[in-house]
């Protein structure tokens, strides 16, 4: 089993006929992901390399029966996209799309969680990948392998490099996650670590944070209470210069969470391996598995 | 983007929330005797740093010829570090009651956070770790707002004064108007004051969502008005995040994370980064070219570590802003380029093509990590 997608994933693009949708959703059906239909409203009826267009993503789903949406749409318009197919009946929405505003995602989100049965994962992420079964998002394949560790990450880039770095070694993933690194992720690090830890396939986990908020924290707290498989972690920024408080009112909510160190703090506490290094988490999980 | 106080007044007005009279000024020759506002006036440094009134940036003149003194003093201060260029002339205001209140997303609840409590004027932090029970915290459901009955009721459990309960409703409900329909990460005002005048915001810090600069004309004025340093001005320019460090390992790397990942196995490697450069997602050839331009004009720069790792970004792309910008040119350092992921064979190959004696290529972000530091050298 991987998580959130496998083999039977069906998924329509939303935003196909631009760019960056065009050339990931080709990746993607390349490696053997159902790229099933795209949308882009006025352009229903004609095609991109064979994947039918439709009008809307609800068209979409009645014709093909697509269960995932992947969404490209620029910020003006994402916030309504992801409404539209999660009213359609998408499980699954992937939203790639970054630079949307905190206001937007905020009612998406709670838009998505009162109306709606739909997982939102992102905006602002890389997508996931089941290597072997499916690829949603724009995540390179190449470095992926098929295995027994669960990835998850708030940047995209450095879920990469963490992947990377256990293929070279290689460890083969089971499936990997970028959650995003936005105001309002639509999937927490927290709905990853219960979902890996109830997926059979899954023998232990990569977590990969950064500094800011007190997402790692939270993770943390879960990790104690709830997984048993092993976990490594990478915190990135320890290095980095403090950034500039919100006001007392960021400073209040926040407490003392946030540096680098208070999250390393609270996963060490909660038994997760932390090492200082993205090249090292390879070796780590080379320990436990 | 954090707002000098002077501008957050500006959305105040724009919302009317009501805030004492006040004329902005950025030199002394703009300040004359008919400038309509009645003594005593408190002249205010615009300043983005806390503790402005300790440090002796805010001055209360009586007259004229105070106002005049104090503001020739309290331009160009240096406040923590921080040169004040432009002050606020305010009426000052009959204080009776201070008040605290705010509107921020709250992260992990991933809903509006309003805090509200009648010690204001003070150090709110230290109220909310001493006497929790002072600081009324409420969450707004971002998708249903926040009605009048919720901002009576916290009215009342903030134990704020009562006799101004319509008037303090008005204003809570106008600011959280701001807050939503402005698009602001942050709406605090410390002092909410009960004056002579009724309920006026003596102070404003507002910090704007720059994502939704699309649907605000007003956010490119407010930046423009903003000095930001010399060194990032250029960058900002071309739409770089850049920001500039100590040491003497130039970092350019796509996406935040493998950015500062970077820093730190610098760091672990005995070198210093000179900045964070971020490109961004999807970056084109020229941004990277762009990137290199903004580190040539560093002078602490003495390498350049190039770690790019492909998703949505490509290497071809990467290598083709890199050949670009280098190309038949005598480079002031050596470069590292790290490349891997989407299109990385296409982007090594270019740079193979492409020889340059300084550019080293390297497969590894460790390894590569380790030449620059030892270019820096």
């Amino acid at each position: 089993m991987s998580i959130f997608i496998d083999s039977e994933t069906k998924v329509v693009v939303q935003g196909l006929t631009g760019e960056q949708g065009k050339f990931h959703a080709l990746r993607n059906r390349d490696y053997g992901t159902k790229v099933v239909a795209g949308t882009r409203p006025g352009k229903g009826g004609e095609s991109v390399e064979g994947i039918p267009i439709f009008n809307t993503v609800e068209e979409a789903v009645e014709a093909t029966g697509a269960n995932t949406a992947m969404t490209f749409v620029p910020p003006p318009f994402a916030k309504d996209a992801v409404l539209e197919a999660a009213y359609a009946g998408c499980d699954l929405i992937v939203c790639i799309t970054e630079g949307i505003p905190a206001k937007d995602e905020a009612e998406m989100y709670d838009l998505l969680k009162e109306k709606t049965s739909s997982r939102l994962l992102g905006p602002n992420c890389p997508g996931l990948i089941s290597p072997g079964k499916s690829n949603v998002g724009i995540m390179p394949h190449e470095i992926t392998m098929e295995g027994n560790v669960g990835v998850v990450s708030r940047s995209g880039t450095l879920t990469y490099q963490a992947v990377l770095e256990l293929t070279n070694l290689n460890i083969g993933q089971s499936t990997c996650i970028g959650i995003g690194g936005d105001p309002v992720p639509g999937t927490s690090f927290i709905d990853v670590l219960d979902a890996f830890q109830n997926d059979s396939q899954t023998e232990a986990i990569v977590m990969i944070g950064e500094i800011g908020g007190s997402a790692e924290e939270e993770a943390a707290e879960f990790i104690k209470k709830n997984v048993t498989k092993p976990v490594v972690s990478y915190i990135a920024g320890l290095t980095a210069p403090p950034g500039k408080k919100m006001g007392h009112a960021g400073a209040i909510v926040s407490g003392n969470k946030g540096t680098a160190s208070a999250k390393i703090e609270a996963l060490t506490d909660a038994g997760a391996n932390v090492v200082e290094n993205p090249t090292r988490i390879g070796q780590a999980i080379k320990d436990v598995v | 983007m954090n707002l000098f106080e002077y501008q957050g007044k500006r959305l105040y007005q724009d919302f009317s929330i009501p805030t004492p009279k006040s004329i902005f000024v950025s030199s002394i020759s703009e300040i004359t005797d008919n400038h309509g506002l009645k003594y005593p006036v408190v002249v205010k440094a615009q300043v983005q740093v806390g503790g402005r009134g300790k440090a002796g940036g805010i001055k209360v003149a009586k007259d004229f010829d105070e106002l005049t003194k104090f503001s020739g003093e309290i331009l160009g201060m240096d406040i923590k570090g921080h040169i004040v260029e432009s002050l606020l002339l305010e009426e000052a205001s009959d204080i009776l009651e201070e008040y605290y209140i705010s509107f921020t997303l709250d992260r992990s609840a991933k809903s509006y956070l309003m805090m509200l409590s009648a010690k204001g004027g003070m150090d709110i932090e230290e109220v909310a770790e001493k006497n929790p029970d002072d600081l009324i915290m409420l969450h707004i459901s971002p998708s249903k707002g926040l009605d009048s009955e919720t901002i009576i009721k916290s009215i009342e459990d903030a134990k704020l004064n009562e006799s101004y309960k319509a008037e303090l409703s008005d204003v809570i409900s106008n600011l959280y108007k701001l807050f939503v329909e402005g698009d602001c990460d942050l709406v605090e005002v410390n002092p909410l004051a009960i004056t002579n005048n009724g309920v006026s915001a003596l102070d404003s810090k507002v910090s704007l969502d720059m994502n939704a600069i699309y649907r605000h004309e007003n956010f490119k004025d407010f930046e423009n008005e903003i000095p930001i340093p010399v060194s990032e001005q250029f960058a900002k320019e071309k739409n770089l995040n850049f920001i500039k460090l100590e040491g003497s390992v130039g970092i350019i790397g796509n996406g935040a994370g493998l950015v500062m990942s970077t820093l730190d196995v610098v760091s672990e490697h005995g070198g210093m980064a000179a900045n964070f450069l971020d490109i961004g997602g999807g970056a084109k050839a020229e941004t990277v070219t762009a990137a290199l331009e903004v580190l040539e004009s560093e002078d602490n720069v003495k390498s350049v570590l190039i770690n790019i790792f492909g998703g949505i970004t490509r290497c071809d792309l990467v290598a083709n802003g890199i050949v670009e910008a280098t190309k038949g040119k005598e480079l002031k350092w050596p470069i590292i380029v790290r490349l891997d992921g989407t299109n990385s064979k296409e982007g090594l190959s270019i740079l193979e093509q492409n020889t340059n004696e300084k550019i080293t290529i390297s497969s590894s972000m460790d390894e590569a990590a380790k030449l620059a530091v030892e270019g820096a050298i």
